[in-house]
């Protein structure tokens, strides 16, 4: 097999710590290792939408901040959250983050700004109608 | 000499980052480690020794052949030091390796007994700033060597031993059904779901998905089923009056979950089926929820699914997931 065709075959990864660079983000959840792959993006407000279209091992972009947030992030296999427009979470949904070990993350730009930024440098988009 | 305590750094090492919370309880098992592991657990007790009067040569023969860094050097069974690699390559330097062991072996001895704690050698080690020490019994005489080399090996031979325990639980888990033997075998967990409970919604599912992972289901399975009782343990959140019961019955070949309420029950059950219907507050819109995708959510992650209601007795709910007899050799989780 040629060289290309296993790389284009290779899962494109980016480093959390380089997510969370390019969303100008804040760690919330500063104990938690953020040395870690993410495969892709996703976002809505949604938490059914989340749950239906999205795919594991990807970072979830969201407005919503209640711990709800946490539990649906979890069953759908999200790696980390990312909070948009500079909102913080509730005290509950903090705790629910460090019980369940997923990085919590805030970042200043809106969903679409922060979609673009993170699609532009190579986060692909993990939204799906397959399970 | 100094009495300071060495700090996990020393000891352990930082792996070059910082110590999270994961990392944190491994440090702490090979912590307990160091206070459950005696000396007498790791030490060298197959003693090669010399006597004062050999030449360096002979003991620098004895180490080549045995693999070993240092002998214990004896004079009529009573010790009276300990001769290492090092000390022989300080003769090598002076040409003196014909020079008696007694002329170059250290008479500095510090002891652990062999009931010791691995935590006291290690301290010892660093207080005495030694490679090796002599190990003896409650009457004091010889009964081995210790070396940090052998501590080392001894956690990582204990670490193994409990990853291999751990592996042997995780098997039995997984082959519950397998070592089971009946007409028919089923595991059932159950939960009770408060009604509008936001706080707590979805630790029912998350401990269902975990369960089920522990039991060696397919991953690809595990989250089928957690989406789908996730939302169905949110919908006696948001909607009943009293909560319900959560149930996951499961067996070799299947998976039921079911949701059952008193109440209030759905007038019209096809119409709960339409993508987009919803009766839920606004209050349960703004958290993210109630967007009248539930159900339908459900029927995707699902083989079949059922529900039966009646106005003022309650809605019952039904989803069932086959497990394949053989993993199918390419799953769905391979896309990307």
């Amino acid at each position: 097999m040629k060289i290309e065709v296993i790389f284009e075959r290779m899962p494109q990864f980016m480093n959390l710590m380089k997510v969370i660079k390019i969303a100008d983000g804040t760690l919330l959840t500063p104990d938690m290792d953020v040395d870690i792959e993410i495969r892709g993006g996703y976002g809505a407000d949604l938490m059914s939408d989340v749950l239906a279209f999205s795919q594991p091992d990807s970072v979830l972009l969201t407005g919503l901040t209640n711990p709800q947030v946490v539990r649906t992030a979890q069953m759908a296999e999200f790696r980390a959250i990312i909070f948009i427009r500079g909102k913080r979470p509730q005290p509950e949904t903090l705790s629910l983050a460090k019980q369940e070990d997923i990085p919590l993350i805030s970042s200043p730009y809106g969903m679409f700004e922060l979609s673009a930024r993170l699609h532009k440098a190579g986060l692909p988009s993990f939204e799906s109608n397959d399970l | 000499m100094t009495s300071r305590t060495p700090t996990e750094q020393e000891i352990y090492g930082r792996r070059g980052r910082l110590i999270t919370d994961r990392d944190a309880t491994e440090i702490s098992r090979v912590e307990e480690l160091a206070y459950e592991l005696k000396v007498h657990d790791v030490m060298t007790a197959d003693l090669k020794t010399a006597r004062p009067d050999m030449p360096l040569s002979q003991v620098l023969e004895i180490l080549r052949v045995n693999r070993i860094s240092g002998v214990p050097v004896l004079q009529d069974d009573q010790l009276v030091g300990i001769l290492s690699l090092e000390d022989i390559v300080r003769a090598m330097q002076k040409n003196e390796l014909s020079a008696p062991v007694s002329q170059y072996m250290t008479r500095k001895l510090v002891t652990v007994s062999n009931y010791d704690s691995i935590i006291k050698a290690l301290q010892a080690f660093t207080d005495s700033r030694l490679g090796r020490l002599i190990v003896v019994d409650e009457n004091g005489a010889l009964t081995g060597m210790i070396t940090k080399g052998d501590i080392t090996h001894g956690i990582l031979t204990a670490l193994q031993r409990d990853y291999k325990e751990e592996e042997l639980r995780r098997y039995r888990a997984s082959h519950l059904f397998e070592d089971i033997i009946s007409d028919r075998t089923t595991l059932v967990l159950r939960y009770q779901i408060k009604a509008h409970d936001f706080m707590h919604g979805g630790n029912a599912s998350s401990n269902i998905k975990r369960a089920l992972l522990r039991l060696g289901a397919d991953p690809q399975i595990a989250r089928r089923c957690g989406i789908a009782v996730y939302e169905a343990e949110m919908n006696l959140i948001i909607h009943t009056n009293n909560g319900g019961i959560l149930k996951l019955e499961m067996e070799p070949h299947r998976i039921t979950m079911s949701t059952t309420d008193d109440g209030p029950g759905i007038p019209d059950v096809s119409q709960v089926l339409q993508a987009g219907y919803s009766t839920a507050s606004e209050q349960v819109r703004e958290m993210g929820f109630g967007a009248g995708m539930g159900l339908i959510n459900i029927k995707r992650c699902v083989d079949k699914m059922d529900i039966e209601s009646t106005v003022g007795k309650g809605t019952k709910l039904t989803m069932r997931i086959n497990v394949p007899f053989e993993k199918p050799s390419v799953h769905k989780d391979n896309k990307i």
